[in-house]
């Protein structure tokens, strides 16, 4: 089989394959889909999802996972709302939110490679933690009297354009994310972390200080979807991005990137994370419950770990019966 | 107990005309092995001679090409350890696998508990039995402790006293001593005496040739899969031994080659980690090809592992050029030149899953980046260099390394380490498990490295290759270096002894 071909039936592909036909179908046959504003909404809704798998595909590329950053975003919003209540001003607030993730991050990352803890159960542990101090910091209050040109800069969009406002900050982070995942020797020796750790070790390659770095990068971007999350719906809540972490990961998983680690390719990431926001606006259009959509959303998860091996077994199987 | 009748017992356990291949290697050629009851049999031989196949035969993991295995003189075939475990024959291997959180009872009667009424479990009568197990091995271990935090040698105890249970007559132990200090040792040759008394057939695997001489009263060896000999051990001296286990002329396959040495590229001094090796000192030229023996277990790799800063050490310096390195860190090695090529090739030398042409890139993500960024064509054309270099067969450059041949592994292996332009170059077992042609394309590679002005050093537990390749060879010996013998009196029996402890030849 020609080498074109066996690109072509890459997971990432097909997922890109698949948004856009998502996205054809349903501007025909959705009504209210098409749209200006209900695109501007899909895409600003699917931000703080995009903004997270950034740094998780990183992550998940090594080897690791973090299920605590829809916790490290709620944390920073409830932070900065609590600050804002104590009159502080709010560009004084963003950094300090920011460093907060930087700890929050490091605190995972310590404990990953300094104790040897597993990530998945270090991370679940400081979901429930980040949470709890979300809580402690903000209690029941609802904070939503932000100064408005941060409101319009997190909700509003590019004229009457489809495009929220915060999208082209959010293009560079995705361009320097792809630079520094595919472009890079960092990223390089990243599949190669998750790939085959000890021989990564054996290369010369900062197994463990590479991993910190991205569980602090994963921390900050999380902090960063806290802050947008509190403005981009007016309301800083200690229960903000409350279950998000598992969108993240389905959008993640589902774009191809290996949950063992080594595999995988941040447009197909990013591929995922649109398909999953396209298909939970479909679904809220179409007045499916909230309920139901966590269904799909997992069932998606599920089916984003088999996808990819299906494809890869496909593949061995074509090139056997033509080699 | 009972004295054998004067004609002799008869064999409990017997091998017969055994031969077993895997590929093109012959493991075991036309073997035949005799285990009587109350007679501890040693099986000698060096690395790769053939011990673990044979045992793992006996043991009806491996099952014969060719010959029989009899049971009281009737042939069997045993489809699986359990078969052989039924008829009586057990193994006790270096590191024993316990369940940790179960008691000692408890493990020695995992799935076959004496049972009450309704299937309960008799907690009392599995622990009565085991205490009589105990009694039996004249070893004082309480049936209640949890296997976790038992010393190995409480744990092959334990294993001891499992096979007995289920009524094994023939014991087999696979170097058994290996992991054990000398007072524990003592207790573990008490429990052989005690089996072979209860006419217990025991099949001893030891490189530690006093213990052979301090229990066996027989010995097998083997060379190259075959049986040398099998003989009484009375009236045999250690250097017999030795003779019979190594006594193979050199294989031709190494390179002429004229030793230059030069400055010190590689000087480790005094080196130390706790418990694993200690006061390590060696100086490694360029251009020159210094050999590392020693037993399995010695030290050898770990020595090899510090230098190179994937383990940290506790005590001494290494200095590369003069200059010392800072512990614990492999970039830095890499960075003053080191290289190693590591003993496990699939899971510390490549990442099977990439391409050869990512593995090799490897070591060159830094080198080959132009202004921070990836320099695919550089990187591309690097690889293809060395793999060119070192005629690496594969399809394509981008095929995952897991789709090449072991010989050709290793040849990306070192490739992607040659790519790095090392000064000093550690190479681990460089030629275990690849075919003789690629072998000797190794040996030509090294000796033209060395000739290069490259120092070597070369850890390896096939002698002939230590013997035909090193200028020097320095011998480890429980973690610490026994010998330094130059190239003129280095033969196999010298660097044998050194190895096993025994003061040179």
């Amino acid at each position: 089989m020609p080498e074109s071909l066996t690109r072509a039936i890459r997971w990432d592909t097909v997922v890109g394959a698949l948004l856009l036909v998502l996205l054809l179908l349903s501007s025909g046959l959705v009504d209210g889909f098409g749209n200006a504003l209900n695109l501007s909404f899909l895409i600003g809704n699917t931000l703080p999802i995009a903004l997270i798998a950034l740094p998780m595909t990183l992550l998940v590329v090594a080897g690791e996972i973090d299920l605590s950053v829809a916790s490290t975003a709620g944390l920073s919003g409830a932070v900065m709302g609590r600050l804002w209540n104590e009159g502080m001003a709010i560009e004084t607030i963003i950094p300090l939110c920011l460093l907060l993730g930087v700890v929050c991050g490091l605190v995972n990352g310590l404990l990953v490679t300094r104790l040897g803890l597993p990530s998945l159960a270090v991370t679940i542990g400081t979901l429930a933690a980040y949470r709890g101090v979300a809580q402690i910091v903000l209690g029941a209050d609802a904070v939503t009297d932000f100064p408005s040109q941060y409101l319009d800069f997190a909700a509003g969009r590019l004229g009457d354009s489809f495009l929220p406002r915060a999208f082209p900050p959010f293009l560079v982070l995705l361009v320097i994310a792809v630079v520094v995942l595919h472009a890079t020797p960092f990223g390089r020796s990243l599949f190669a972390v998750g790939a085959g750790e000890e021989a990564a070790r054996f290369a010369g390659i900062r197994v463990k200080r590479t991993k910190l770095l991205l569980f602090v990068a994963t921390g900050l971007m999380s902090a960063l979807t806290g802050i947008f999350w509190a403005l981009h719906y007016a309301s800083a809540r200690y229960d903000n991005a409350t279950g998000l972490e598992l969108s993240v990961v389905a959008a993640v998983l589902l774009g191809g990137i290996d949950f063992d680690g080594g595999r995988g390719t941040l447009g197909g990431a990013i591929a995922g994370v649109f398909l999953l926001g396209a298909l939970q606006n479909v679904m809220s259009l179409r007045d499916v419950s909230a309920q139901s959509q966590i269904v799909v959303t997992g069932v998606l998860l599920v089916l984003s770990v088999l996808g990819p091996r299906v494809a890869r077994q496909i593949a061995v199987l074509r090139a056997r019966s033509s080699g | 107990m009972t004295h054998p009748p004067d004609t002799g017992p008869a064999p409990v356990l017997a091998l017969k005309g055994v031969s077993k291949s895997f590929g093109a290697v012959r493991a075991l050629r036309d073997v035949s092995l005799e285990l009587l009851p109350g007679e501890v049999h040693a099986l000698a031989g060096e690395n790769g001679a053939g011990k673990s196949t044979l045992i793992k035969t006996l043991a009806g993991v491996h099952r014969p090409d060719a010959g029989q295995v009899l049971l009281d003189g009737e042939p069997v075939v045993f489809h699986g350890p359990g078969d052989a475990r039924d008829a009586g024959v057990a193994v006790i291997y270096q590191e024993p696998t316990l369940f940790p959180d179960l008691s000692i009872a408890e493990n020695i009667f995992m799935g076959r508990q004496p049972r009450r009424a309704l299937g309960r479990i008799d907690h009392k009568a599995t622990r009565a039995a085991t205490a009589a197990l105990m009694e039996r091995l004249g070893v004082g271990l309480d049936p209640d402790r949890p296997a976790r935090g038992l010393s190995i040698a409480d744990q092959q105890i334990v294993e001891i006293a499992k096979a007995l249970s289920f009524d094994a007559r023939v014991l087999i132990m696979d170097e058994p001593t290996a992991a054990l200090t000398g007072s524990e040792v003592a207790r573990l040759f008490g429990v052989v005496h005690a089996l072979r008394a209860q006419g217990a057939a025991v099949l001893f695997v030891s490189h530690r040739l006093e213990e052979i001489f301090r229990i066996c009263q027989k010995v097998t060896t083997l060379r190259d899969g075959a049986r040398i000999a099998c003989e009484a051990l009375a009236g045999m001296t250690e250097d017999d031994l030795v003779r019979r286990m190594v006594g193979r002329e050199l294989a031709e396959l190494y390179p002429e080659r004229r030793a230059r040495a030069g400055e010190v590229a590689l000087g480790v001094r005094r080196l130390t980690r706790e418990g694993v090796f200690t006061d390590v000192s060696f100086e490694v030229r360029c251009g020159e090809i210094v050999g590392l023996a020693g037993l399995v277990g010695a030290g050898r790799t770990e020595v090899a592992r510090a230098v190179f800063g994937v383990d940290r050490w506790d005590a001494g310096e290494v200095e590369v050029a003069g200059r010392r390195l800072p512990r614990g860190a492999p970039s830095a090695a890499m960075a003053a030149g080191v290289a190693l090529v590591p003993e496990d090739r699939r899971a510390q030398g490549l990442v099977m899953d990439l391409s050869v042409e990512r593995n090799i890139g490897l070591t060159g993500l830094r080198t080959t980046a132009r202004a921070g960024l990836m320099n695919r064509g550089a990187e591309r054309s690097r690889s293809l260099d060395w793999a060119v270099r070192l005629q690496v067969k594969y399809a394509r450059i981008a095929d995952a390394v897991s789709t090449l041949s072991g010989g050709n592994q290793q040849k990306v292996v070192l490739a992607k380490w040659l790519a790095t332009g090392p000064k000093v170059l550690i190479v681990d077992e460089p030629t275990r498990g690849i075919d003789v042609g690629t072998k000797a394309e190794v040996h030509r590679l090294l000796a033209e490295l060395a000739a290069g002005g490259v120092a070597v050093l070369m850890i390896s537990s096939d002698l002939p290759e230590i013997l035909g390749m090193a200028d020097r060879v320095l011998v480890m010996h429980e973690g610490r270096i026994s010998a330094e013998i130059p190239r003129a009196d280095a033969t196999e029996e010298s660097v044998l002894a050194a190895a096993t402890g025994r003061a040179a030849a």
